[in-house]
C-alpha cells in the first residue's frame, strides 16, 4: 500500500530521517515507535507530503506520491496537535473538509456520534480545549472512511473515555482490512492494538517485525517488555 | 477550489478591520468630493490616500492575514489540495476582498464625481497597486517564518516604494543635474509602481506641466497609448512576479 524508498530528510544541517525504507501493508495496524525527536513525526509528514524529502521516494499505491494529491483522498490524518483556523466553528470546519475531499458515499458517523460533536458542533475552534480538538481530529480522520488512517499520537490529551471509544474504533476498522498507523509513546496501550511495530531511533527504522515475532524473538508478552528487552539485548551484542 | 476562495473572500469580508477600511476610504473621498469644487484638486488631494494608505492598509493587512492562516493552510495541504490551487486560493481571496473595499470605498464616489476616463485611471491604479502590494505580502510571508520579521519587511517594502524611492532618485536628480538623465529618469520611476500610478493619475489633470522639462518628457512617453500599456505592463509584472516567487517557495515550504 505504502512504499517509501530510501528516504532522507534533512532540516538544515539536523538530519531528521536517514535512508528510510519501508513497506506498509493493507490490513495491518503498524506502530510507530520510538524516543522523542527520532523522525516518527517527519516520516507520516514526508507520507502526507507536508514536507518535501530531501532524497528518496514515497510510493503509495504503486504510485509515485510526488506532484501528486489525488492519493490523499485515500487517508484519513488525525495530526499530533490539531491546528484549526480559529474563527471557524466545528461544523465549519467540517463542511468544508467534506467540500475538499468531494466525498461521495456514505459517511462514518460513528466517532461524530460517539463523542457528542452535535453539542460542541457550533463552538468557535479557539474556545475547545486541547482535548476537545483532538476529538475533532479523530472525527475528520475516520469521516470519510478511507482506506488508510494515519494516527499520530492519537490518545495523547484525551480523556480514558474517548480514548477507549477511539481504540475500539481502530480495532474496528482494522478488521475491515485498512492500513493503520499508529505513532505512540504509551506503549502499554498499543497491545491489543498492533500487528506490526516499527521501531525508530535517532532518524533510522531500528527493526520492523509482527507482534508474533517480536513476542517469540523475547519470550514476553507485553510490548513494553519486548522493546525493552531487545533494545537491552542489541545494546549488549 | 472554488470553496476555498469563497471561504476567504467571505472571512475577509466580515473582518472589521476591512469594514472600517471602507468606512474611512469612504469618508475621505465623499469629503474630498464634497468641499472641494475643483476636481483636479479633489484628485490630487484622493491621490495621496490612494499612494499611501491603500498600499499601506493592502500590504500589512495582507500580511498579517497569512500569518494568522498558518493553521488553515496546515490543514489544507494535508486534505487532497494542491499546493499551487492553495496559494491561489489565498492571493485571489485577499486581492477581491481588498480591492472590494477600495472600489466601495473610492471607486464609487471617483465614478460619480470625475470625468468617466479620469476616473478609470484613477480606479485602475488603486487596483493594481492594492494588488500589488497583495502579492509583495505573501513573498514577505514566506520569507520569514517569524511573524515580527515578516511584518517588519512588509512594511519595509511598503516605505521604501512609498517614500525612500522618490526621495532616493531626487538627490539622485540633483546629484547629476548638469547631465542629461532624462532617460534614466524615466526608467527609475517605471521601475516603481507606486511612481508609475502617480504618473499615470498626475497625467490625466494636467499638472504634468508644471513639473517642467522632466514632466514634459514624462508626458511624452507615458501619456500616449504605448506608454499606458507599458506603464500596465510593468505594474503586473509587480503582480506576477512576486506571487510566483512566492509560489515556488511554497511549494518546497515543509509545514
Amino acid at each position: 500500500m505504502i512504499e517509501i524508498n530510501n528516504l532522507t530528510k534533512k532540516f538544515g544541517k539536523t538530519t531528521a530521517l536517514r535512508k528510510v525504507n519501508l513497506t506498509l501493508t493493507s490490513g495491518t495496524c503498524v506502530g510507530l515507535i520510538g524516543p522523542n525527536a527520532c523522525g516518527k513525526t517527519t516520516l507520516i509528514k514526508n507520507i502526507l507530503s507536508m514536507v518535501v524529502p530531501t532524497e528518496g521516494e514515497i510510493f503509495f499505491d504503486g504510485k509515485n506520491i510526488h506532484g501528486d494529491v489525488f492519493y490523499k483522498n485515500n487517508i484519513g490524518y488525525m495530526p499530533q496537535i490539531g491546528r484549526y483556523p480559529e474563527n471557524m466553528s466545528v461544523r465549519q470546519v467540517l463542511q468544508m473538509i467534506k467540500n475538499i475531499r468531494n466525498h461521495q458515499g456514505t459517511e462514518d458517523k460513528e466517532l461524530f456520534e460517539a463523542f457528542e460533536m452535535e453539542k460542541i458542533a457550533d463552538k468557535k475552534m479557539r474556545t475547545l480545549s486541547g482535548g476537545t480538538t483532538q476529538k475533532v481530529s479523530a472525527t475528520l480522520a475516520f469521516l470519510f472512511d478511507p482506506p488508510v488512517l494515519i494516527l499520530d499520537e492519537p490518545t495523547a490529551g484525551l480523556d480514558p473515555i474517548a480514548s477507549e471509544i477511539l481504540r475500539v474504533k481502530i480495532i474496528k476498522e482494522r478488521e475491515k482490512g485498512k492500513l493503520i498507523l499508529i505513532t505512540s509513546h504509551l506503549l502499554s496501550e498499543l497491545d491489543d492494538l498492533l500487528t506490526n511495530i516499527v521501531f525508530m531511533q535517532e532518524s533510522v527504522v531500528v527493526f520492523n517485525k509482527t507482534m508474533e515475532d517480536l513476542f517469540a524473538e523475547t519470550g514476553e508478552n507485553r510490548v513494553s517488555r519486548a522493546i525493552h528487552k531487545l533494545l537491552k539485548t542489541e545494546v549488549l551484542s | 477550489m472554488k470553496g476555498i476562495t469563497t471561504f476567504i473572500i467571505k472571512d475577509i469580508l466580515k473582518n472589521r478591520i476591512v469594514i472600517l477600511y471602507t468606512l474611512i476610504l469612504c469618508g475621505f473621498s465623499w469629503s474630498i468630493f464634497s468641499l472641494e469644487d475643483n476636481v483636479s484638486k479633489g484628485i490630487l488631494s484622493l491621490l495621496n490616500i490612494i499612494l499611501l494608505i491603500v498600499p499601506l492598509v493592502s500590504v500589512i493587512f495582507a500580511n498579517i492575514y497569512m500569518y494568522n492562516s498558518t493553521e488553515f493552510i496546515e490543514l489544507l495541504v494535508s486534505q487532497p489540495v494542491k499546493r499551487s490551487s492553495i496559494w491561489y486560493a489565498m492571493f485571489t481571496g485577499l486581492a477581491v476582498a481588498l480591492n472590494a473595499a477600495f472600489l466601495i470605498g473610492i471607486g464609487i464616489p471617483v465614478l460619480l464625481f470625475i470625468h468617466p476616463l479620469t476616473a478609470l485611471v484613477v480606479i485602475l491604479a488603486g487596483v493594481l497597486l492594492t494588488t500589488i502590494f497583495v502579492s509583495v505580502a505573501m513573498l514577505c510571508f514566506i520569507l520569514m517564518r517569524d511573524k515580527a520579521k515578516g511584518i517588519g519587511l512588509s512594511i519595509m517594502l511598503w516605505l521604501f516604494l512609498s517614500l525612500m524611492y522618490d526621495g532616493l532618485v531626487l538627490f539622485f536628480m540633483f546629484q547629476f543635474a548638469d547631465y542629461p538623465i532624462e532617460k534614466i529618469m524615466v526608467l527609475l520611476t517605471a521601475i516603481n509602481p507606486v511612481d508609475l500610478a502617480r504618473i499615470q493619475v498626475l497625467l490625466q489633470i494636467d499638472v504634468a506641466a508644471l513639473m517642467g522639462y522632466t514632466g514634459a518628457i514624462f508626458k511624452k512617453l507615458f501619456g500616449t497609448q504605448t506608454g499606458y500599456f507599458t506603464s500596465f505592463i510593468f505594474m503586473l509584472v509587480w503582480i506576477v512576479v512576486p506571487y510566483f516567487f512566492s509560489l515556488r517557495l511554497f511549494k518546497n515550504k515543509d509545514l
